[in-house]
């Protein structure tokens, strides 16, 4: 989905097309569109864009390995408003009926959705879920839960080698994070998910981030 | 013509694509739990491998199917037409018609015949909706030969494709030697004084139409469009071009499906009027198949009925 950028880096650096194609991100006639298109871009496996939809697919995939004879796994990534979807519980129902554990869902959970229901939250809103919600459920829905801070490389890779150990069931991945982090302003900030950015906040955020501005970078227009 | 009856559309369903998959070990069907209904359960007797219950879940069923084409395979959607349209449009749309994956969405249940199952399994619109879909290709067979010739054909094709198939057993129109071919329209009557164009099971029911009027000295051309996308532009020009004037007729609303086509094909290629027999903006209620064509003007007797009103013959 709109993590695409994250996405188009990585393929980028794994020499999928040159890294200064990065540049043409979101410009017409750019193969690296704000959702990914597989029939634009070779190396992506799926589309996707509308939510709830990617897991199916993935369990189309791993399902498909299975009967096609192939030892490989399907990773996908949801968000934890994206788990408000129908769909997202219609795949963990059948894919565990499957024992599929060669699927794993790696659950983003930011406790932030786009804009979200109001209450005593952070600025006014709630999260997507109650705490202690998202493991009870895909636990519920018979899948080994694992838990990890997505910020820590170290855990993560941790986890995910431990999800690839399969015990014939699905793997989800609840992946604590914080929306923004790292971004003094940014952090726990729901409005952050559809704002753009503006050159001098850019430049606060390469600071707090201790990465280096580019000559022009951060400049006032 | 005297029309004998043909095999139930779901029968020919579950037994086509089960031989299908004896050749083909990529063919792997797909159920939301309608197996017994839409006759999967023959593939599935005869595949228990590669018949794939998904259950009660039609949104998951598609995005499936749209993994396990990436993975080469080729599925084969069972479900009824309304569950396999409307409740995931959008993955339909964003997994399948968008990546253009090889995914054959197959549905039984198509018009009026869904064994007396009420409004909600009565689908009127599902040919417009799926002909105005960029990347997707319907097609509506008019009987079992045709029927398992479109079927055979869906599996050689390589992308996305919606084939509305039928439940009950209705008149056969075709020999074993006919043969579909994709995008082409079928004159199956030689007339002179009006073209009734018409597609899936209807077919067959305006073929005896075209008969009762023959009695009456009105001589119809009767043009089968099996491929409601991509049409067939000169048939249908042609047909209108020869008579001067074009009804059309089909178990479906007469907005967008094949009447809507044909009157877009024609107001740009050669203007015609066009009148539309079908559905008008309604939901229709079920019942016995029989009765229901009555109600609806869809069998023979009430389709040559409303031919002649609107020719001034009646």
């Amino acid at each position: 989905g709109h993590s695409s950028i994250g996405l188009y880096a990585a393929m980028a650096l794994r020499g999928y097309f040159p890294v200064e194609e990065l540049m043409t991100f979101d410009a017409a006639h750019s193969r690296l569109q704000g959702h990914p298109d597989m029939t634009r871009l070779p190396g992506l496996d799926m589309s996707t864009g509308s939510l709830g939809m990617g897991i199916s697919a993935g369990m189309g995939m791993a399902l498909g390995a299975r009967l096609t004879g192939r030892d490989s796994r399907a990773y996908v990534m949801l968000g934890d408003g994206e788990c408000q979807e129908g769909e997202v519980w219609e795949a963990a129902m059948a894919a565990a009926r499957y024992g599929l554990d060669n699927l794993i869902a790696i659950i983003d959970h930011n406790k932030l959705q786009q804009y979200g229901w109001s209450g005593d939250g952070p600025d006014g809103r709630t999260p997507p879920q109650m705490p202690g919600e998202l493991v009870a459920k895909w636990t519920a829905f018979r899948w080994r839960v694992l838990e990890v801070d997505g910020h820590d490389m170290t855990d993560i890779l941790r986890v995910l080698a431990e999800a690839a150990r399969g015990d014939g069931r699905p793997v989800a991945v609840i992946a604590h994070t914080v929306k923004g982090k790292g971004v003094s302003y940014m952090e726990g900030r729901y409005f952050w998910h559809t704002r753009a950015i503006k050159p001098e906040e850019f430049a606060i955020a390469m600071a707090d981030l201790g990465e280096p501005l580019l000559a022009g970078e951060g400049a006032r227009p | 013509m005297t029309l004998t009856m043909g095999r139930p559309m779901r029968e020919i369903f579950g037994e086509t694509v089960a031989e299908l998959a004896d050749d083909d070990p990529r063919i792997v069907m797909l159920d939301g739990d309608v197996g017994s209904s839409t006759r999967a359960d023959i593939f599935e007797k005869a595949h228990p491998d590669r018949y794939l219950q998904m259950g009660i879940a039609e949104q998951n069923m598609m995005g499936v199917a749209a993994g396990l084409a990436t993975m080469g395979l080729i599925p084969f959607i069972s479900t009824f037409v309304s569950f396999a349209v409307v409740r995931p449009l959008d993955q339909i749309r964003v997994l399948i018609a968008q990546t253009g994956l090889n995914v054959k969405i197959t549905p039984g249940y198509a018009g009026l015949f869904t064994g007396q199952t009420g409004m909600s399994h009565i689908i009127v619109d599902d040919m417009s909706i799926m002909r105005a879909m960029p990347g997707m290709v319907t097609v509506s067979p008019a009987d079992d030969v045709e029927a398992r010739q479109v079927l055979r054909w869906a599996a050689a094709y390589q992308g996305p494709c919606y084939v509305r198939l039928v439940r009950d057993a209705t008149a056969r129109i075709f020999g074993e030697d006919y043969r579909f071919e994709f995008g082409k329209a079928v004159t199956v009557r030689e007339g002179r004084d009006v073209t009734l164009f018409s597609t899936g099971t209807q077919l067959p029911r305006v073929v005896e139409a075209a008969d009762l009027l023959a009695t009456d000295g009105i001589d119809a051309h009767v043009v089968h469009v099996p491929t409601i996308k991509p049409l067939d532009v000169a048939a249908i020009v042609s047909a209108a071009v020869r008579t001067g004037r074009v009804i059309t007729v089909e178990e479906h609303s007469v907005i967008g499906g094949l009447g809507g086509a044909v009157a877009e094909t024609l107001a740009e290629h050669h203007p015609t009027v066009v009148d539309r027999i079908g559905f008008q903006d309604i939901y229709p209620e079920s019942g016995p198949n029989d009765a229901l064509l009555e109600i609806y003007g869809l069998s023979a007797p009430r389709v040559a009925d409303q031919v002649r009103r609107i020719l001034g013959r009646a």
